[in-house]
């Protein structure tokens, strides 16, 4: 049995009385990169969104059923250490108004890291998401003036600086043109040598192309989990099939 | 008859046009009626010399300072005070009867006529509290009377600021006051500057609400316990009892001339603030 860096047993999600996640068992492997596919509203966001506590920011949610990460329970974690351990990526770039800089060094900030080691760790998350000699004379220029996929990069990297070891990415592609998004999922594939990956997406080539382990979600429910080539090419429910073969979605 | 859709987009046009004009033209107008009226006795002695027989003669050394001290104090009693309301209203609290009320009060501290101000803060200030006629009587009527600006123009600021940006911060495990300062409040500065800009530009002109509190010596106050005046009530008083109508135009000259000089130094902050974060 592979290790589960993220893991749900029995995970219910109301929104109100709006019953989101339905008795979700799911797991993310470690070191591997995990897909998220289903169509609008099954509830793959609110899934991924479960294990950094996002849902907290929303009002009237309510949660049931445990929630692990490196198996330990969800509310024995401290938000902020919990935060800085699972990383998150947007689905549009949002790099705050200020300098390359200081959005590199917020995360920092905020965990109390020592000023003297901002460079290094600056220069390694850059290099890390392939931004670094592009941007390594513009660190003062304004974040918002770069483009779209550098963005990007610069919100993965500004997640990198915090040393997680899960990364969730929700969509991170969607606001990008075919071309960034295939560097995106390049970088994808290099960082899960060294970090754990859930990614929710609504591009099932992509989801193909960059997972290796896929979770069909359909109106709140895990309809299917398992290695992404068995559910692209042999999948167990019909629901599934129909899903992956363009019938509904 | 239908009339030609075009003719008519090009009349608006030009209407608006003069509007916009019409309005920029009575400032113009204005300036310069004070400039041509004050001119001939504005100078740098003027600026910088003390009034004598009851400012008949001399300069307007005491009242600039006047001014400068009652806006200044005024903007750090009312800044933080305000701030602070507009951070709870916006980012500490949900819609609620109690934001409602509050707002209610903020929209309602506005809308009451300076002349109140002034006979509540002599009522309160100077007597109930026995500060007397003085600056401090002064700065804290008119830190009330500039609250509701702050606060509005805080709150919508603030308000502006996407929430993405809230919602990213989060995520890096930044607290909710982490957010606020280092994200929300650096991201709705201008707008907060712009508030801040305004009450200097009110406290500046204010007369009524000054009289009654900081009472109108021509000394230049000492402590924050000393009366004073500013230009504004320096002028009204010139005016208001025929002491010279030439030295109440010039007082005029100085006090529109740095109004103007507040209002050119904010917005070009301003588009200093916005330029380095866009």
């Amino acid at each position: 049995m592979m290790d589960c860096a993220l893991k749900t047993e029995k995970l219910n999600l109301f929104y109100g009385t709006f019953h989101g996640l339905k008795n979700v068992d799911f797991c993310v492997y470690r070191n591997a990169i995990t897909s998220l596919i289903g169509p609008s509203g099954c509830g793959k966001s609110t899934l991924l969104r479960c294990f950094n506590r996002m849902n907290d920011i929303i009002d009237d949610v309510s949660v049931n059923g445990s929630v692990l990460v490196n198996n330990r329970p969800l509310e024995e974690i401290d938000i902020i250490e919990l935060r800085k351990k699972v990383g998150m990526v947007f689905q549009r770039p949002n790099p705050f108004p200020f300098s390359v800089r200081e959005n590199l060094v917020y995360g920092l900030k905020v965990h109390g890291y020592k000023r003297s080691d901002y460079d290094d760790i600056m220069e390694r998350c850059l290099r890390a998401v392939g931004l670094w000699d592009d941007i390594k004379d513009k660190m003062n220029t304004p974040a918002l003036s770069l483009s779209e996929e550098m963005k990007q990069r610069l919100c993965v990297a500004r997640v990198l600086t915090v040393e997680p070891e899960i990364i969730l990415l929700d969509e991170p592609c969607s606001a990008l043109d075919p071309i960034a998004t295939m560097k995106i999922e390049e970088l994808m594939i290099e960082l899960k040598r060294f970090y754990t990956i859930l990614i929710v997406t609504h591009n099932m080539q992509q989801a193909a192309r960059v997972s290796d382990y896929t979770g069909f979600m359909l109106l709140g429910d895990l309809i299917e989990f398992g290695e992404t080539p068995k559910i692209f090419t042999a999948p167990q429910d019909e629901r599934t099939d129909g899903y992956i073969t363009g019938r509904f979605g | 008859m239908r009339v030609n859709p075009r003719f008519t987009d090009a009349l608006v046009r030009h209407f608006l046009n003069l509007q916009a004009y019409f309005t920029v033209g009575l400032l113009v107008v204005i300036v310069f009626i004070i400039f041509i009226k004050g001119i001939s006795n504005c100078s740098l002695s003027f600026m910088l010399t003390y009034p004598e027989d009851m400012g008949r003669h001399g300069g307007i050394f005491p009242a600039i300072m006047g001014t400068v001290f009652l806006a200044a104090l005024s903007i750090v009693f009312a800044t933080p005070l305000g701030l602070g309301t507009a951070i709870y209203l916006t980012e500490y609290t949900r819609e609620s009867r109690l934001t409602t009320i509050i707002r209610f009060g903020v929209e309602s501290l506005a809308g009451i006529p300076s002349i109140i101000y002034g006979l509540f803060g002599f009522i309160f200030f100077v007597i109930k509290l026995g500060m007397g006629w003085s600056l401090l009587s002064g700065a804290l009527t008119m830190t009330i009377m500039i609250l509701p600006t702050i606060i509005r123009t805080s709150e919508e600021a603030i308000k502006a600021v996407p929430r993405n940006l809230r919602i990213v911060s989060h995520s890096l495990g930044a607290t909710k006051w982490e957010t606020t300062v280092k994200v929300v409040l650096p991201s709705a500065a201008p707008g907060i500057l712009t508030g801040i800009m305004l009450s200097i530009g009110r406290a500046v002109g204010e007369t009524a609400a000054v009289i009654f509190t900081m009472g109108s010596s021509l000394r230049l106050p000492a402590s924050l316990m000393d009366s004073g005046r500013t230009m504004a009530v320096h002028f009204y008083i010139l005016a208001r009892e025929g002491i010279s109508m030439e030295k109440a135009y010039a007082t005029a000259l100085v006090l529109v001339v740095s109004i103007l000089a507040i209002n050119i130094l904010a917005y070009y902050t301003m588009n200093r603030v916005i330029a380095k974060y866009s």
